[in-house]
């Protein structure tokens, strides 16, 4: 009895001269404080380098809730920055359609915005990395949805226009904490440019309704 | 009578089907991922990597044979498998690289601009650090990844690590869980695997450094986490930075109890 006491006793101090386990496979809580390390960390650990300024560490509002809530904020947080985003972004007048086919090559095009590319090269909406979008390109990621039949689902009216517009401009508007990169407020594609994707998922003649 | 029906829906299934959609990519993958790791040229790389550890450099114009990689001045043996780990004469948990550019400024004198001149490198100019590196992992061959984890800043470096892994920045709001963070997920053709799960990132960081393909280089797991995040749109990662070392410390504690497998063959 005594025995088996001190034994006991002798696994309680080893235990306790363990540190605790690591919370290894969890994803950690992040207060207000961390996202502040977080930040002077990343301005101290990386540099600036060709078009990959330090501005891209900053972190604006929705980013912030983001970061802070494990990208699932709570109602009131999330709903006025999307409505907030919703009403920055610059809507053009008229048709939101341009060419599929100009589109088309965009949705292929993986390129621009690292600090290995040169400035002002015709950057590309990496669209297919993530999505499913015409039954001719195999290759394609998952991450995002699959939009195949986007327009064929939804048709071609002028809120669907102005959703696919706005969702590729800035996707945090919709879902704040989106994995959707802002590919307009990003600058990492024009007007022109985005209504060609609008049209490569909602025109007819598109492959991705075909 | 049932195996013969069953063997005609398959044949018929099998018509019915694109050519390409018989093929399962993560299989295929897997196939070719064997069979050139069963030849990997890094032991080349390696052979290189040896002599440069035993070349006299710097002002001092000393080998870094009395470099401590952790388990005392000079071992290599089983030395990549406990890192990273925290060191007194730094003041900081180190990972292989970070500790080999400390050595090569302290013991052999360099400047950190001869140090760092060349941390990447390609066909035509290999890397120092990246073969140094390849050959001090293969003397770890099938020792447990066993990085340190008692000291109080092995353990902040890998909470640091944990946070940086989900925190979102850049031009494109994208933190290492956007891509992985999620099971069974690909961008374009590639398989993705979820680096914050131990089942998902133990054959990860036992087999770097690599070789790789596409580049016909040894590359290290500094060049892989730098290049990660310019293809994140951050802006670029100093080269044994805490963050870095926290990221690779985060992996490496996530993933430990793996074998060493590497220096392996990737695409």
């Amino acid at each position: 009895m005594t025995k088996n006491f001190l034994l006991l006793a002798g696994t309680a101090v080893l235990v306790a001269g363990c540190a605790a386990p690591l919370p290894v496979g969890e994803r950690p809580k992040i207060a207000a404080s961390d996202l502040d390390q977080l930040v002077a960390v990343s301005k101290r650990d990386f540099k600036a380098r060709g078009i990959a300024g330090m501005d891209r560490l900053e972190l604006d509002a929705a980013m912030r809730a983001c970061n802070l809530h494990n990208d699932n904020p709570p109602r009131e947080v999330s709903q006025p920055l999307e409505e907030q985003i919703l009403k920055s972004i610059p809507f053009p007048q008229g048709s939101l359609l341009g060419d599929w086919k100009r589109g088309q090559r965009l949705a292929q095009s993986g390129q621009g915005m690292t600090w290995s590319d040169k400035p002002n090269i015709a950057n590309g909406g990496s669209c297919y990395n993530c999505h499913q979008l015409s039954p001719q390109e195999e290759s394609f990621g998952t991450l995002g949805t699959s939009l195949r039949n986007f327009g064929k689902i939804r048709g071609t009216s002028e809120a669907i226009q102005r959703y696919t517009y706005g969702k590729i401009y800035n996707s945090k508007a919709y879902n704040l904490c989106s994995q959707m990169p802002r590919m307009g407020h990003s600058k990492t594609l024009n007007e022109q440019q985005i209504k060609d994707l609008t049209a490569y998922l909602l025109d007819p003649n598109s492959p991705v309704n075909k | 009578m049932l195996k013969t029906l069953m063997g005609g829906a398959a044949l018929a299934l099998a018509a019915a089907l694109p050519l390409h959609a018989q093929v399962d990519i993560r299989k295929e993958t897997q196939r070719w991922q064997q069979m050139i790791a069963e030849g990997s040229p890094a032991e080349l790389f390696e052979i290189e990597g040896e002599a440069l550890w035993k070349k006299k450099q710097g002002p001092k114009n000393v080998s870094l044979e009395g470099c401590d990689l952790g388990q005392g001045p000079g071992v290599v043996k089983a030395a990549y498998a406990q890192l990273p780990k925290y060191f007194a004469d730094a003041d900081r948990v180190m990972d292989l690289e970070t500790r080999l550019l400390h050595c090569m400024t302290t013991l052999q004198s360099r400047s950190p601009q001869d140090a760092t001149q060349r941390l990447y490198g390609n066909a035509d100019r290999p890397s120092e650090m990246e073969l140094l590196s390849v050959y001090i992992a293969g003397q770890s061959r099938g020792v447990p990844m066993a990085p340190g984890t008692r000291h109080v800043k092995e353990r902040e470096a890998f909470e640091l690590g944990q946070k940086l892994f989900f925190h979102r920045a850049g031009a494109w709001d994208f933190s290492c869980s956007s891509c992985h963070g999620e099971a069974d997920k690909r961008i374009r053709m590639q398989y993705l695997p979820v680096m914050s799960q131990p089942e998902g990132v133990r054959k990860i960081v036992a087999t770097w450094p690599s070789y790789l393909v596409r580049n016909a280089q040894v590359k290290t797991m500094q060049w892989r986490i730098w290049d990660c995040y310019r293809q994140m749109r951050w802006p670029e990662p100093v080269f044994g930075s805490e963050a870095t070392v926290a990221i690779t410390q985060y992996l490496t504690v996530t993933g430990q109890g793996e074998p060493y497998a590497g220096p392996g063959t990737k695409r």
